[in-house]
């Protein structure tokens, strides 16, 4: 075996990394511990100076979690169940039509030769630089013209034409996979859509899963778009309504920010969790662009 | 079939897997972009039509005070959080980098909180940075009282708001760390085995060797921040708006842009300000890309 080389080696700088990251760890996590705390007390306790994990009498914790939980859920103002709704919509539609389009384009970005393939690859690159705002006012003045506004079809539908930074990303992919499969396929006579479809696409999961999971993360953080084009409550989604409850300004209910928060947060760690090695590589290949 | 025929067959059939991108960003940016380059010329209230009134848009914008505001906002908050951030980025991922036991148990602690949703980071900061029943004065009062000093309002407090911002941003660290560890796991171990033989020690081998590995993607993370810094919106958006007006040191350059298009309806002015930003972007993108040239020869003789 390879002798251990590195600043690892000395047992006291061993000693102090572990401490640095222990105590960074906390750190980090303390902000959601604490806001899984806040929304499971009572509100008299969740503004008070102690410093407290659970309420007072601890036994009371699932009690009052209950409560808060099921108040947050069932509030007739700020409804949670219909923002989750309207999110999963745009999720679900701009999920399946972003991985879609996104590896049809990388598919004519890689695997068909032709001679403007260079340039429509570097417009793709440049598109990733544009700021938002610069589009933000004349999308809302197309899309009202298009009749979209106050719908949740601007939040979903420009996904159908592909996304810049996951063609990128599929594209890379593509190329890795080697080119002979499709020239064998293709001296079977199979069209480019047999290759893309049962070659191309079956080969490239991990790297689908990987755009797909990254869509679904930016539809549940979307909240520019859904600020601008939705007009009615009834069509919020989560990231609008989270704000409702902090607009009531004055005496904010922490106990049931807290809560909706983590309602709000808790399926993507949940996402994490099972597929955190698909998150990682895909993390990883971000720093690539 | 001609080979002139058959070249232009190929051409068709690129074009058409690469149409739904073509189409999108045609009709999704570049009108858009187009569209926005003409507005900033005009006076555009919503309900009515554009009207042409060549520059006066961005000679409005250099005599206005509430512009310079954001603009000076903007300019600090990325000034300081970006060195910052990558400063903890590059410290944290080289500790992990450093094959310590229990690795991925604190990758995971440091990543985890980029996975909160903006909006809801900003109400969980909202709470930690209360004032009163925060868990961070909470925290430092007893510190500080032996001091003589209490601790300060925070997001309520116009000295405080860059602090808080830097410390929310940098919560978010985590993303950036496993990009970079990524990064560290793919410089040759030789040139460690070379460094140490040269009688370097840790910090010298992460400064001499590390650091200049993996500047390629130091400079992509650090162009990206810098986008997204000079765009900031959400969490400003919900921290700092109050029913009696905006804390004016949390107010930015994409919430005033915000405003003036959707809350005031001058839609032109608006997109004279899309149109400033937007050259920002691109002049600091190649201005970070030119001077980087020169880094990553100086790493390479």
């Amino acid at each position: 075996m390879r002798r251990q080389k590195g600043p690892t080696s000395r047992p006291l700088t061993r000693l102090m990394i572990h401490a640095t990251l222990a105590l960074v760890s906390v750190l980090f996590l303390a902000p959601l511990v604490w806001m899984l705390a806040t929304s499971m007390m009572p509100e008299s306790q969740a503004a008070s100076q102690s410093i407290r994990l659970l309420p007072d009498p601890p036994s009371a914790v699932f009690t009052h979690a209950k409560e808060n939980y099921k108040s947050v859920w069932n509030d007739r103002t700020i409804r949670f169940p219909l923002y989750l709704r309207n999110t999963l919509i745009v999720a679900a539609l701009g999920v399946a039509g972003m991985t879609l389009s996104s590896a049809v384009v990388a598919y004519g970005l890689s695997r068909v030769q032709w001679r403007g393939r260079g340039a429509v690859f570097f417009l793709v690159l440049a598109t990733m630089m544009i700021p938002f705002p610069v589009l933000m006012v004349p999308l809302y003045l197309i899309f009202r013209e298009l009749g979209w506004i106050g719908t949740l079809t601007p939040l979903w539908a420009p996904a159908w034409f592909g996304g810049a930074f996951n063609i990128f990303l599929l594209r890379q992919f593509f190329m890795t996979i080697p080119r002979e499969l499709d020239e064998a396929a293709r001296i079977d006579g199979c069209s480019h859509w047999t290759i893309f479809w049962r070659i191309i696409l079956p080969l490239s999961k991990p790297a689908l899963a990987v755009v797909a999971l990254f869509h679904f993360i930016y539809v549940w953080n979307d909240f520019v778009g859904p600020l601008i084009y939705l007009t009615d409550q009834d069509q919020y989604t989560l990231a609008l309504g989270l704000q409702l409850y902090q607009s009531q300004a004055g005496n904010t209910p922490w106990n049931l920010l807290m809560a909706a928060s983590a309602l709000m947060v808790s399926p993507l760690v949940l996402l994490f969790v099972l597929t955190q090695r698909t998150f990682v590589r895909g993390v990883s290949t971000e720093g690539l662009k | 079939m001609t080979s002139r025929g058959r070249a232009w067959r190929d051409e068709l059939t690129g074009l058409a897997w690469a149409g739904p991108w073509l189409i999108g960003s045609a009709v999704f940016v570049l009108l858009p972009m187009g569209m926005s380059a003409y507005y900033a010329l005009t006076d555009y209230p919503l309900l009515e039509p554009p009207m042409f009134v060549g520059l006066k848009n961005f000679r409005d914008l250099a005599g206005d005070p509430t512009f310079w505001r954001v603009v000076k906002n903007t300019a600090l908050y990325a000034g300081v959080s970006i060195p910052v951030f990558t400063l903890v980025a590059l410290v944290l991922a080289g500790l992990l980098n450093s094959r310590v036991r229990f690795g991925r148990v604190y990758q995971a602690a440091v990543f985890i909180p980029t996975l909160v949703p903006l909006i809801a980071s900003a109400m969980v900061w909202f709470w930690l940075f209360n004032g009163e029943y925060g868990l961070v004065n909470k925290v430092l009062g007893p510190v500080l009282r032996p001091f003589g000093l209490s601790p300060p309002a925070w997001i309520a407090d116009e000295a405080w708001v860059l602090p808080s911002m830097v410390l929310m941003t940098l919560w978010g660290v985590g993303q950036s760390v496993v990009i970079y560890v990524a990064a560290m796991q793919d410089v040759p171990r030789q040139l460690y085995e070379a460094a140490e033989l040269d009688g370097m020690g840790p910090v010298r081998r992460f400064v001499h060797v590390t650091l200049p590995m993996i500047s390629p993607a130091i400079l992509f993370n650090v162009i990206a921040l810098t986008i997204s810094a000079v765009q900031v919106f959400a969490v400003p958006y919900v921290m700092f708006r109050r029913p009696q007006g905006t804390n004016p040191a949390g107010h930015y350059y994409t919430m005033y842009l915000y405003e003036t298009g959707f809350v005031y309806g001058r839609m032109g002015y608006a997109c004279a300000m899309a149109w400033i930003q937007l050259l920002v972007v691109l002049a600091l993108t190649g201005v970070m890309m030119f001077a980087s040239r020169r880094v990553v020869h100086y790493t390479r003789t």
